[in-house]
């Protein structure tokens, strides 16, 4: 039994197996339509990106070498932050995916990338591809439903130090990178249970130093003192690009699976599951953004959460183009395309961490599920 | 007894100390992924070349020429030349002959390609490539080339595009004195690459050309090629063509005790014929195991003992991908089929690959 068939209405209680392996069969289509189609204008499309990105980043920098004039500083704080946002995004999260492993270009492939973040590239490929996206929204298997520092489902027990989530959200998303550093290790795991020692936890956490050693060598040694008499003022700029980019890569993800109508389940639902149960399972436990082209490129497109869940290794590119047949498909089998736009879902997600600092209320034993109104995260 | 190590000029330390500061202001990235940008070509890139031509030669082959990289090191005429070419997005390396002159380092040369029915590769250089196109290559290599000095008896055997090595060989202008006879095989006259330039050497008498068509003579066997050729066994012979001419050339030359004076270029010496299942051989671990057309490799490796590196079993998170040397695999989700020869090393997911031929895979 899964924890959304505990609830007061199951949302798929009216779909038999059969309908589920007919979603999946359906799905499946979707993406043969798309592997056959892929090619040429996919690989133009991530090069152009890549070559936006890396010019963007080099003209940002180099202005940022006068940024003792403020008009510099703006300029290049505002292009390095649209930079280290689309590489992270974009570009490093989608390679890493290996969504664009087929053109078999070495440079732009998942094996040999490594991104502008302090966790190195196959530690996030582990606990995100493997862990994360195999699991998703599994309580106690998907370490990414509150990072496990958060309680973000009634589902999940409350603790008196949940009190303070509030406060470690808005710190986690200032310094996300290295939350997610932390994360990817497992370092509170591993502290709490005396695992920290061992050998290969070491290497791992050695591999994390040397990575964000040469980070902050770059941002904030090297290119503040390639500045000469704009020194301070570089530190500051990227100091600030990082800010801006750690906040909106953790308002994105926190749009995907925090928001209400996001559903969640338990260990056990996932024992012999079907090709066409993991379907549904990501289908329901992730959430989109509504918005323009270029929002869905600043986001990586991970506004299309749940086209990238369905599909993790499909082009980025192809997320908005499937969206309506997606969609469409949910609405044929009455499922909740939970969408929204990014104030509304970041709302949204902010909420459920502020509401969820506090034990469950109980009218019925259970917690009221019902959004609020004004925060309602329903697809429009 | 003490050596000294030779200290490298101060200039080449002070060169790599330059370029490490470099590499520490671009991290995660390499200063050359910026230069990338805008001088694929320069020296010290990964080698890559600019297509400055395509000139047609007949109805299914064409010449490409290619402006090299700074690194190219030339080529000796007889040589192949390996090209990575992005084909509907895709990149694929295939060998071709060079088909240009000796050439210095920094000129362009020449591949000449034959569009081979469902080619994909050879139909998108004959047809598609554009001038200006970036392709990747690796240094020209090959020892099908002439000795020095250069014998004085020579022959050719060649058939369809197993002329472009020899066309290298012929217009670098080493065989200059020296007694050559080319037998050719090709559909038509039409169908001979290079035609009307033999025929001008030909008539200049440069070399004796023996053209045969297989619509008209049908296809080219050592007993006509006795008939053609009567000394062709005393001559230093080359020969460059399908395998089943090549076999044929071996078998003789064998026979009669010379094998050698036969020297043969074989592009693909494996030709892979995709089926149900295979041997699976993964190379590093030196184990060898046969599959079946629904096990997924990563299965076969571990149920052979090999440490194999994996994740989510679904083909979701690209933690098992490994490189297939060689040989043919097919996508269980979709049966979409994956080849390789040698040098391709393409990356596959093996949670979600089984075998269809036998497979190498490097680990």
């Amino acid at each position: 039994m899964t924890v959304i068939q505990r609830k007061p209405v199951n949302p798929i209680a009216h779909l038999t197996a059969e309908d589920i392996e007919v979603i999946g069969k359906e799905l499946d289509a979707i993406r043969d339509r798309v592997l056959a189609d892929r090619g040429e204008r996919d690989a133009r499309y991530i090069r152009r990106v890549i070559k936006t990105q890396r010019s963007l980043e080099l003209s940002s920098r180099a202005v940022l070498l006068f940024s003792l004039f403020p008009p510099a500083w703006v300029v290049g704080t505002v292009g390095l932050s649209i930079a280290k946002i689309l590489e992270n995004m974009e570009i490093g999260h989608n390679v890493l995916h290996g969504q664009w492993d087929w053109m078999r270009d070495p440079k732009i492939h998942s094996t040999t990338w490594e991104w502008d973040h302090v966790s190195p590239a196959d530690q996030w490929k582990h606990s995100h591809n493997e862990l994360h996206h195999r699991y998703t929204n599994v309580i106690g298997k998907d370490n990414d439903l509150g990072y496990g520092i958060m309680r973000v489902d009634e589902d999940q027990p409350w603790r008196p130090a949940h009190l303070g989530q509030p406060l470690w959200n808005l710190i986690n998303a200032c310094f996300f990178e290295y939350g997610i550093a932390a994360y990817d290790l497992e370092l509170r795991g591993n502290l709490k249970n005396g695992r920290h020692k061992s050998p290969e936890f070491r290497a791992r956490a050695r591999a994390v130093g040397r990575k964000i050693r040469r980070q902050v060598l770059k941002d904030y040694v090297l290119h503040p003192l390639l500045s000469g008499p704009s020194f301070l003022t570089t530190l500051a700029a990227t100091f600030t690009a990082n800010l801006i980019r750690n906040l909106w890569s953790h308002s994105v993800i926190m749009c995907g699976h925090f928001p209400e109508g996001v559903e969640t389940f338990e260990k056990t639902s996932i024992e012999g599951e079907t090709r066409g149960e993991w379907y549904l399972r990501q289908m329901l436990g992730s959430a989109n953004i509504s918005g323009s082209r270029l929002m869905h490129i600043m986001t990586g497109n991970l506004s299309h959460q749940i086209e990238h869940h369905l599909f993790p290794d499909l082009p980025s590119n192809r997320y908005g183009e499937i969206a309506p047949e997606v969609r469409a498909l949910f609405d044929r089998y009455g499922l909740k395309y939970t969408t929204g736009s990014l104030p509304k879902q970041v709302a949204s997600a902010w909420w459920k961490v502020i509401r969820l600092s506090l034990p469950n209320r109980k009218p019925r034993g259970r917690a009221d599920d019902r959004p609020t109104p004004a925060l309602a995260a329903t697809g429009a | 007894m003490t050596t000294t190590v030779p200290r490298p000029p101060a200039t080449a330390s002070l060169r790599r100390r330059f370029l490490r500061l470099a590499a520490a202001v671009t991290t995660p990235l390499l200063p050359d992924d910026y230069l990338d940008l805008v001088a694929p070509l320069r020296s010290g890139a990964d080698l890559r070349g600019r297509i400055l031509a395509v000139r047609p030669e007949t109805r299914d082959a064409a010449t490409v020429v290619v402006q090299p990289g700074r690194d190219w090191r030339g080529h000796v005429p007889g040589q192949y030349v390996r090209l990575g070419v992005d084909v509907d997005g895709v990149r694929q390396w295939r060998a071709y002959s060079v088909t240009s002159a000796l050439g210095g380092r920094r000129d362009p040369f020449a591949i000449t390609v034959k569009a081979i029915p469902d080619g994909v590769v050879s139909n998108h250089l004959v047809r598609r490539v554009r001038p200006g196109t970036i392709v990747q290559l690796d240094q020209a290599t090959g020892d099908f080339v002439l000795p020095t000095p250069v014998p004085t008896r020579v022959l050719f055997v060649t058939a369809g595009s197993g002329i472009t090595p020899v066309m290298g060989m012929l217009r670098s202008g080493a065989l200059a004195g020296a007694d050559v006879t080319l037998v050719h095989s090709a559909p038509t006259p039409a169908d001979v690459i290079f035609g009307a330039e033999l025929r001008d050497r030909a008539a200049a008498g440069a070399l004796r050309l023996v053209e045969r068509h297989t619509d008209h003579d049908g296809v080219l066997t050592t007993a006509d090629l006795a008939d053609l050729v009567p000394d062709h066994l005393d001559r230093q012979t080359w020969a460059c063509g399908p395998v089943g001419l090549l076999d044929a050339l071996e078998a003789h030359w064998a026979a009669t005790g010379h094998a050698e004076r036969l020297h043969t270029e074989r592009f693909r010496p494996t030709v892979i014929s995709p089926g149900e299942g295979g041997t699976v051989t993964f190379g590093r671990a030196g184990v060898t195991v046969t599959a079946d057309g629904a096990t997924p490799l990563l299965d076969a490796g571990e149920t052979a003992g090999v440490l194999m590196p994996s994740g989510c079993r679904m083909g979701i998170c690209f933690g098992c991908v490994l490189p297939l040397r060689q040989g043919a695999v097919r996508d269980l989700r979709n049966g979409a089929l994956t080849t390789a020869v040698p040098g391709d090393g393409v990356l596959i997911q093996t949670c979600v690959s089984a075998a269809a031929g036998p497979c190498d895979i490097d680990h």
